[in-house]
């Protein structure tokens, strides 16, 4: 009988909502609410409250992926990162870096929000750019 | 106060009556519940008073039922207040626990905190530490909140509560803290009560679902009141509703430790008890 309560940052959104993931035997059975976070204050939204769910979804990609002749096939992370490359160059060239979209997070840090719009400003040549806080 | 509760808990692991402890712990400078198993020291224990006492209290009887619902056979202590103690009365006769699985390491609430939870009983039975504070004063201030409101019109009531639950925002968290909720299939989720992912939530179908629920389960613990983002005064809603039943049939849950609730009895409606 092992269980632990331990206690992280909401991962959804921006205000940053500390609670407990409660484990029990290695696996994760529930989320508290942190009664002495000064942000929460032991309050969460329904999406925090069901944080737990997700972490062990069977649905959850764990690898690399890329469709091929219609099918989602696992890749190696070099593979991953030569075809975003190469197709991103072509679309620019192609249609120009308006047609290419940036999504970033509220749950990074601020340097790497600053490095995804530096690239899409600077490198693709697009002000499309947003993140997942616009909830 | 926490040296006695310590003692209490060294002694029930060195007797062999416990296999673990269920209690808080302050750790990374927060208050966490946490179980402590036998021949670990009980570093960081804590009673859950921060800046106030009684301000870090968790729903350590529901993670008692998950507990017991993996692991049957074993006997665990918890940390007990007056609230928590009821609500494990009540979590025996609701068959979610076995009262001989379950050993109560209680302790007293000051009388501040009785006043400002209107406890019933702010003292477990099982009281290893601290002083009884006997429940008048706070017995009579919970009366007298529920007097106020009864002194609006019907009307004036309804509007009143339909303003509050318009500011609900569909958390779920006032059932998912609750440590009287243990249902695997909820009403709350049932789609033909209750909308699905949308907001405004149901008025007043969603929270008087859940009341009519929380008739002889709720033990005024108030962990809802202190979950509710959108301070929703759920606790004065079922505070109305264990008031009705004290009323009609003289129960009040939690109270004692054998008791049955009228709810879930066949037969004549049991005699109104005088007050």
């Amino acid at each position: 009988m092992d269980y632990q309560n331990v206690l992280t940052t909401c991962t959804y959104c921006g205000c940053g909502c500390n609670f407990f993931l409660e484990v029990l035997d290695g696996k994760l059975v529930g989320t508290l609410p942190c009664k002495t976070s000064p942000v929460n204050e032991g309050k969460l939204c329904i999406k925090g409250w069901n944080v737990h769910q997700f972490v062990q979804s069977e649905k959850r990609l764990t690898h690399p992926m890329i469709r091929k002749n219609g099918v989602l096939e696992k890749v190696s992370w070099d593979e991953a990162f030569e075809y975003t490359a190469s197709r991103l160059s072509e679309i620019k060239a192609a249609k120009g870096g308006d047609a290419i979209g940036f999504l970033t997070s509220a749950k990074v840090t601020n340097e790497e929000n600053y490095l995804l719009q530096k690239f899409a400003r600077a490198g693709v040549g697009t002000n499309n750019i947003d993140h997942c806080a616009r909830l | 106060m926490i040296d006695m509760v310590k003692q209490k808990i060294e002694a029930l692991f060195k007797e062999k009556k416990i296999a673990g402890f269920l209690g808080l712990r302050e750790q990374n400078g927060q208050v966490a519940p946490h179980l402590f198993m036998e021949g670990q020291a009980l570093e960081g224990l804590c009673l859950g008073d921060r800046k106030i006492a009684g301000d870090a209290r968790y729903p350590l009887n529901k993670i008692l039922v998950t507990l017991a619902r993996q692991y049957p056979e074993k006997t665990l202590g918890i940390l007990a207040r007056g609230c928590d103690e009821r609500g494990l009365y009540g979590l025996f006769r609701l068959n979610q626990l076995d009262p001989d699985r379950v050993i109560p390491v209680g302790i007293a609430c000051p009388g501040d905190l009785a006043l400002a939870c209107e406890c019933k009983k702010p003292f477990p039975d099982a009281l290893a530490a601290g002083e009884k504070i006997q429940a008048g004063e706070s017995v009579k201030a919970g009366l007298e909140t529920l007097a106020a409101m009864d002194t609006l019109d019907l009307d004036k009531r309804f509007s009143f509560w339909k303003n509050q639950f318009s500011k609900c925002v569909k958390c779920y968290g006032c059932r998912d803290i609750c440590p009287m909720c243990f249902c695997k299939d909820c009403s709350l989720e049932c789609e033909d009560l209750v909308s699905k992912g949308d907001l405004p939530v149901d008025i007043p179908v969603f929270h008087l679902t859940r009341a009519m629920h929380m008739a002889d389960r709720c033990v005024d613990c108030g962990l809802c009141d202190e979950a509710c983002p959108a301070d929703i005064p759920l606790r004065l809603l079922y505070k109305k509703t264990a008031q009705i039943m004290d009323i009609e049939f003289g129960f009040t849950s939690g109270i004692n430790k054998d008791e049955r609730s009228p709810l879930s009895m066949m037969g004549p409606a049991p005699k109104k008890v005088a007050k």
